[in-house]
C-alpha cells in the first residue's frame, strides 16, 4: 500500500492508500521499499526536539506526519506569528521537508487548516467557524470507519455535522465527533504530552495544593531558577534560553520563553528575564506544577576582570539588552554596520547588539541626511537638463523655490546585482530652499540618455 | 542668569541641593559654546537629566535637525547610546557624520510609543549607557518624570525627541514635563559661501525652557564631525549686545 504520496507522486497520479500494485501498474518502474514507522517515528521526534530548541517551549507530536508547536508567548521572539511560520516553512524547505503550516486559537483547527488550506502557511483569521466550517469531516482526526460512516449519512462538511442533534450520532459513533467538534471550537480542552529529551537541563516543581497569586509564582520561579542554575553549575554551562512551562489543573500548559544574547547562570538576573512576562500566565484555576527547562545552554565565556592599571572599565551592557531583546523580540534590537555599496539605502546593515565592534564607519566626504524616505517619494521638479539642480519642486502639495544646491553626485546602479540596474544612474542633488530648509533630491537617470532613467525627481532625504 | 551676587549664589546653591535631595550632582557635558554654556544652570547639559528636542515648523514632523542635534550631544559624551524608534527612517550615515560612530549606537525598533518609553526608562535605569535618545511623539507628566527619575539615578543622559504625525499636533510642545530643558531646533539658510553652493548648515537653537535657568534662543552653525556647534563667524566677532535673548513664558 502507499503509505504517502509527495508532490511528484501526485502529479503521477499516486495517492495515499492506494495499493501498491495499482501504483506499479500506473508508474512503470516504481520500486517498492517497506515503510518504516518507527524510523519516521524516531525521525519525527527529532524534529519536534529541534522546534522545541528553535521556536517554542511546548512541541508535541502529532503521529504520524505532524508537529504541534504552542507558540503562545513565543511568537513575539520571531516577529509574530506570520514571520514564524514563514521561518518555520523555509528552514524544513531547506532541509528538504515539505511542510505546510497553520496558527490557530486550537490544536485541533490549526490541524485541519494546515493539512486542508495552507499554501503553504496560513494564520487563522477571525472569525474561526467560517474558516472551519467548508472543511471536510475528514479533517476532524476520527478514524477512518467513522468518517466514512459519517459521509454515508450525508455529512460532508464540518458545517453540516455542527449543526445536526449530537444524541443521535453520539448513539451511532460514541463520543468522538462531538468531543472533536468541541475541541476544534475551543469548547473543550485537549491534554497532551509535550515532547522533552534526557539530555535538556530542567528542573521541575509539584505543588500539593495548586498556586495561582503572581508573587506565589515568582517565588518559586526564583526557587527553580536557583535549582536550574546549580545544574548548570555543575555542566559549567551558561543558559541561552530558558523555557518556563507552567501545568494548570484543568490539563493546560501555559509557557513562558526568555533567550540571552551570552550564556548565563546569574540566578538573579534569569530570575528577573521570567518574571518581567509572568504576567502573561494565566493560572486559570491553578497550577499544580512548574517545570524549568534550558534548551540551549553554551559554555560561559570568561572574561578577565578588569585591572584598573590603565584599561578603561567596559561596562557590561548585555543584561539590559537581553531584557529588552525579550520585549521587543530580537528583530528590534539591533546596531548598523555599513556595507560598501553604491546605492545609499543599501550602505546599511543590521547586526546583533552585542556583535563585536566593527570599527568601520561610513564614507565622511558626501553629506548624508538624518532621515531618509524610503522609498523615495517622487517631486515634480523644474530643471535644466542635463546636471543642473532643480530651480523649484513641489513637495507634497508645497512648492519650494531653490535658493542654493550642490551637485550632483552620480551614482550607478549595482548592475552585479540585478539586471535592471545595469545602466541605471541617479544624480543626487542637496537643494535648500528659502526657509533654509535643506533636502536630498535625485534624478533617475543622467539626464541625457533615456536607458539610464525616467528623468523623474524624487525627494530621498531631509537634511538637519 | 544674568544677575550674579554672592548672596543670590547661595541661594541658589541650598535650592539646589533642596531639590535634589541626596542624589549625586552628576555634572554637566558642555556645549563648548560660551554663549549657549552661559545660559544653562550647569554651564552644560546636564547629565542624569531628562532633555527633549523638537524640530520647529515642518521639522516638527520629520525632526531631521532635533535628530542631528540629539546626536551631536550623544556624540560627544563615551559609551553606548541606545536609541529607541517606532518609525525607520534614521538614517545612520548622517549621525556617523555628527561624530556618534555605529558601533556605539544600538537601536530599539518597536511598535508603539508605549514601548518605547518602557524600553528608555529601562535603558536609563541601568546606568551602563552614555545616555538613551527616545523619538516620542506624546509624552506625559507622569512619563516625564519617570524618565527623569530613572536618569537621575543612574547618571545616563537622557533626550526625548518630540516627534508628532501632524504640524498641528505640534502645540503639544506647551505641555509641562518634568524635563530639566527644553529645546527647539530648526533649519535656517546655511553659511554664505563666496562660490555657489550650500555651506554648513546653520540652525535656530531656542531653548524653550530650562529649569531654574532663562529662555534664550541662538544662532548656531550645526554640528561638525566630532558634534560640536559652533558660533557663526559674523557673529562671534560683533560687539556683545545683551539684549539679543528675548525673554519668553517659561514652558
Amino acid at each position: 500500500m502507499v503509505t504517502a504520496a509527495n508532490a511528484g507522486a501526485l502529479a503521477l497520479g499516486l495517492r495515499a492508500g492506494m495499493a501498491a500494485t495499482q501504483a506499479q501498474a500506473l508508474v512503470a518502474g516504481l520500486v517498492a521499499r517497506d515503510a518504516e514507522p518507527a524510523a519516521d517515528a524516531a525521525a519525527l521526534d527529532q524534529l519536534a526536539l529541534w522546534a522545541l530548541r528553535r521556536y517554542a517551549p511546548v512541541v508535541a507530536v502529532d503521529q504520524p506526519n505532524g508537529l504541534m508547536i504552542d507558540v503562545t508567548g513565543a511568537a513575539h521572539l520571531r516577529g509574530g506569528e506570520a514571520a514564524l511560520l514563514a521561518e518555520l516553512v523555509a528552514r524544513l524547505a531547506e532541509a528538504g521537508v515539505e511542510a505546510r503550516a497553520a496558527v490557530a486559537p486550537t490544536y485541533g483547527a490549526a490541524h485541519a487548516l494546515a493539512r486542508l488550506c495552507a499554501s503553504p502557511t496560513l494564520v487563522a483569521a477571525d472569525p474561526l467557524a467560517a474558516m472551519l466550517t467548508p472543511l471536510p469531516v475528514a479533517a476532524l482526526r476520527l478514524d477512518a470507519d467513522t468518517t466514512d460512516g459519517l459521509r454515508r449519512l450525508g455529512f460532508e462538511t464540518i458545517g453540516e455535522l455542527a449543526a445536526a442533534p449530537r444524541g443521535g450520532l453520539a448513539l451511532r459513533f460514541g463520543a468522538d465527533p462531538g468531543r472533536r467538534l468541541d475541541q476544534m471550537f475551543g469548547r473543550a480542552e485537549e491534554p497532551f504530552e509535550p515532547v522533552t529529551a534526557p539530555e535538556l537541563i530542567a528542573v521541575e516543581r509539584r505543588f500539593a495544593e495548586p498556586i495561582g497569586a503572581p508573587e506565589t509564582l515568582a517565588r518559586y520561579t526564583g526557587k527553580l531558577v536557583t535549582e536550574l542554575c546549580e545544574a548548570l553549575e555543575a555542566r559549567s554551562l551558561g543558559a541561552r534560553r530558558l523555557d518556563l512551562l507552567f501545568h494548570r489543573v484543568d490539563n493546560r500548559i501555559e509557557a513562558i520563553r526568555a533567550g540571552t544574547a551570552k550564556p548565563v547562570r546569574d540566578a538573579r538576573r534569569l530570575t528577573r528575564l521570567l518574571c518581567d512576562r509572568l504576567e502573561t500566565v494565566a493560572p486559570g484555576f491553578g497550577i499544580e506544577r512548574m517545570r524549568l527547562a534550558a534548551p540551549i545552554a553554551e559554555p560561559l565565556d570568561y572574561r578577565p576582570a578588569p585591572s584598573g592599571l590603565g584599561d578603561a572599565p567596559i561596562a557590561d551592557i548585555s543584561e539590559l539588552i537581553d531584557t529588552l531583546a525579550n520585549r521587543v523580540g530580537d528583530r528590534g534590537l539591533y546596531r548598523l554596520a555599513p556595507v560598501s555599496s553604491a546605492v545609499p539605502e543599501r550602505g546599511v546593515r543590521k547586526v546583533a547588539p552585542l556583535a563585536p565592534p566593527t570599527g568601520t564607519s561610513w564614507p565622511p566626504d558626501w553629506p548624508r541626511p538624518s532621515r531618509l524616505c524610503e522609498p523615495p517619494e517622487p517631486v515634480e521638479a523644474i530643471a535644466l537638463l542635463p546636471d543642473r539642480p532643480p530651480v523649484a519642486f513641489t513637495w507634497r502639495g508645497q512648492r519650494r523655490r531653490v535658493k542654493r544646491a550642490d551637485g550632483p553626485e552620480r551614482i550607478f546602479g549595482e548592475w552585479w546585482k540585478r539586471e535592471a540596474e545595469l545602466a541605471a544612474v541617479r544624480d543626487y542633488f542637496l537643494v535648500e530652499d528659502e526657509a533654509g530648509e535643506r533636502f536630498w533630491l535625485f534624478r533617475a537617470g543622467d539626464g541625457e540618455d533615456p536607458a539610464t532613467g525616467g528623468h523623474g525627481w524624487f525627494l530621498h532625504g531631509i537634511f538637519a | 542668569m544674568s544677575v550674579s551676587t554672592p548672596v543670590l549664589d547661595a541661594v541658589r546653591a541650598r535650592i539646589r541641593q533642596i531639590e535634589s535631595g541626596d542624589r549625586a550632582v552628576r555634572g554637566a557635558l558642555p556645549f563648548g559654546v560660551s554663549a549657549v554654556d552661559r545660559r544653562l544652570p550647569a554651564n552644560g547639559l546636564a547629565l542624569g537629566a531628562l532633555h527633549e528636542v523638537a524640530g520647529g515648523g515642518n521639522g516638527a514632523v520629520h525632526g531631521a535637525a532635533a535628530a542631528l542635534f540629539a546626536a551631536g550631544v550623544m556624540a560627544r559624551l563615551e559609551g553606548p547610546v541606545l536609541w529607541c524608534l517606532t518609525r525607520r527612517d534614521l538614517f545612520a550615515p548622517a549621525l556617523a557624520q555628527a561624530g556618534l560612530h555605529p558601533d556605539r549606537v544600538i537601536y530599539a525598533e518597536v511598535g508603539d510609543e508605549k514601548t518605547v518609553l518602557a524600553c528608555f526608562e529601562e535603558a536609563l535605569r541601568h546606568g551602563g549607557l552614555a545616555g538613551v535618545v527616545g523619538e516620542v511623539a506624546t509624552l506625559s507628566m507622569t512619563a516625564s518624570r519617570r524618565l527623569q527619575l530613572a536618569a537621575e539615578g543612574s547618571g545616563a543622559l537622557a533626550i526625548a525627541i518630540r516627534r508628532w504625525r501632524r504640524p498641528t499636533e505640534a502645540a503639544d510642545f506647551g505641555q509641562p514635563t518634568a524635563s530639566m530643558t527644553r529645546w527647539r531646533v530648526s533649519a535656517l539658510p546655511s553659511s554664505p559661501l563666496p562660490v555657489p553652493g550650500v555651506g554648513r548648515a546653520r540652525w535656530l537653537v531656542e531653548l524653550i525652557r530650562a529649569r531654574a535657568g532663562d529662555c534664550a534662543d541662538f544662532e548656531l552653525e550645526a554640528c561638525d564631525e566630532a558634534g560640536r556647534l559652533a558660533l557663526p563667524a559674523e557673529l562671534a566677532d560683533r560687539s556683545a549686545s545683551p539684549g539679543v535673548a528675548r525673554r519668553r513664558a517659561a514652558g
